[in-house]
């Protein structure tokens, strides 16, 4: 342990460690933390989305429907797919920010 | 099976990264490939069906469900049905034989709820893997992971449950065998089926159009269940939830993700149903003991997370 880089969510002041090469949202959960929504965990459902606010990092295979390339050149990706290169500084997106294009419906007729 | 619709028969799934896809669907799943296409395309089958195929993947930008086939007991079925269809002003595609490898022609509509459906009454007989058709063994050796012993059935998440209600009820000839009410009556979950199966096909109410919420593989007992747990955690799979009961269809089951965050179901048990049988009913105000029998709480990830 110790090597690795710092995650921190500015939304929440959550800090966390990453392992290289491993995404944030695992290593956000393998530390018992709930800063981020876990979702499908593949890229798939959109529900981790975050911004990088600031730091590198490297990207896996997302949805286009959830991280499409414009909204990945803002730093709008989804935390399961996103590996860290450097220190991060993630910030949490409400579901109806504008711009936010995973547009979490919900099942409202459940509730 | 009223109208000539025997069983689902296909889906066809968008991943990724097919080479991620098809070693989860084989190797922890335990489907087998039968064959590729020209499309990029990958089938697959799970042993004890007769036919070639039952899943087909594509690569695509974005995961989800193209469509999802149900086989027809012949072509005179086909043709009837494709005319109710149309009667009752459902848009049918054709799909010429072929377009699928080994399939006869196959007719496509979407229903209100966004989701395509196909039918067919022809694909190539290919009988079950690894075993005979005279004096067949147990089961086959050589099966991988969870083993999955048929794609049984995929629930969907879509507005305009009634309209779809009224499309696969009174012109396909399924039979409402569970549903959910709200306080109000309105039916918010259903559980279709062609079969004494307690669902070929469910919907639930959600208001964006056309989201997969799973495809469902069955496994014949809570210990394979279980063993598909422990496989889960061997292969560091994204799991959902599981292994628990089902107060819907009381069915026994695990759910998990694909590496492009389809979800998956094994499960096993479940209730049966005849034509004669009343629909099993849940209260929306119990929906949480509906959906997770053991934990009796709503689970929001159960609820929202879909491709």
């Amino acid at each position: 342990m110790g090597i690795g880089f710092q995650v921190t969510n500015r939304t929440t002041g959550d800090c966390f460690t990453c392992s290289e090469g491993q995404s944030v949202l695992k290593a956000m959960e393998q530390r018992g933390m709930k800063c981020v929504p876990v979702g499908c965990r593949g890229g798939g459902c959109g529900y981790c989305k975050i911004r990088v606010v600031e730091g590198e990092f490297e990207c896996g295979k997302m949805s286009k429907a959830h991280a499409p390339p414009e909204a990945i050149e803002q730093g709008k990706v989804l935390a399961c797919r996103i590996y860290p290169l450097t220190d991060l500084i993630i910030e949490c997106l409400p579901p109806s920010a504008p711009g936010n294009t995973s547009e979490q419906t919900t099942t409202k007729a459940l509730r | 099976m009223k109208k000539g619709v025997m069983r689902p028969g296909h889906v066809q799934i968008r991943v990724l990264d097919m080479d991620e896809a098809v070693k989860h669907y084989t190797d922890l799943m335990g489907l087998i490939e039968t064959d590729r296409d020209d499309l990029g395309r990958v089938y697959l089958k799970a042993w004890t069906e007769v036919d070639k195929f039952s899943v087909v993947l594509r690569e695509a930008d974005e995961p989800g469900c193209d469509f999802m086939g149900f086989k027809v007991v012949n072509e005179e079925a086909l043709v009837q049905l494709e005319k109710d269809l149309v009667a009752h002003g459902v848009v049918v595609e054709q799909v010429p034989e072929g377009e699928l490898k080994d399939c006869g022609r196959r007719i496509r509509f979407t229903v209100a709820s966004g989701h395509a459906f196909e039918l067919y009454a022809d694909k190539l007989y290919t009988g079950k893997w690894g075993v005979t058709e005279v004096n067949p063994e147990a089961w086959p050796r050589g099966l991988s992971g969870m083993k999955a012993v048929r794609f049984d059935h995929c629930l969907f998440y879509g507005p305009e449950l009634a309209a779809v209600y009224d499309v696969f009820v009174n012109v396909l000839g399924f039979h409402l065998a569970e549903q959910v009410l709200d306080p109000e009556g309105t039916r918010i979950a259903q559980f279709l089926t062609v079969s004494m199966k307690e669902h070929d096909i469910a919907f639930i109410h959600h208001e964006e159009p056309g989201k997969f919420h799973h495809a469902s593989f069955y496994l014949e007992t809570w210990e394979d269940v279980l063993r598909a747990a422990d496989l889960i955690t061997m292969t560091d799979t994204s799991i959902d939830i599981g292994p628990t009961r089902h107060g819907l269809t009381h069915g026994k089951t695990i759910y998990f993700f694909d590496p492009s965050g389809n979800r998956n179901e094994v499960f096993c048990g479940g209730d049966y149903t005849y034509p004669d049988h009343k629909p099993v009913t849940w209260q929306a105000e119990q929906l949480g003991k509906a959906i997770f029998y053991h934990d009796r709480v709503l689970n929001e990830r159960f609820l929202t997370v879909l491709t």
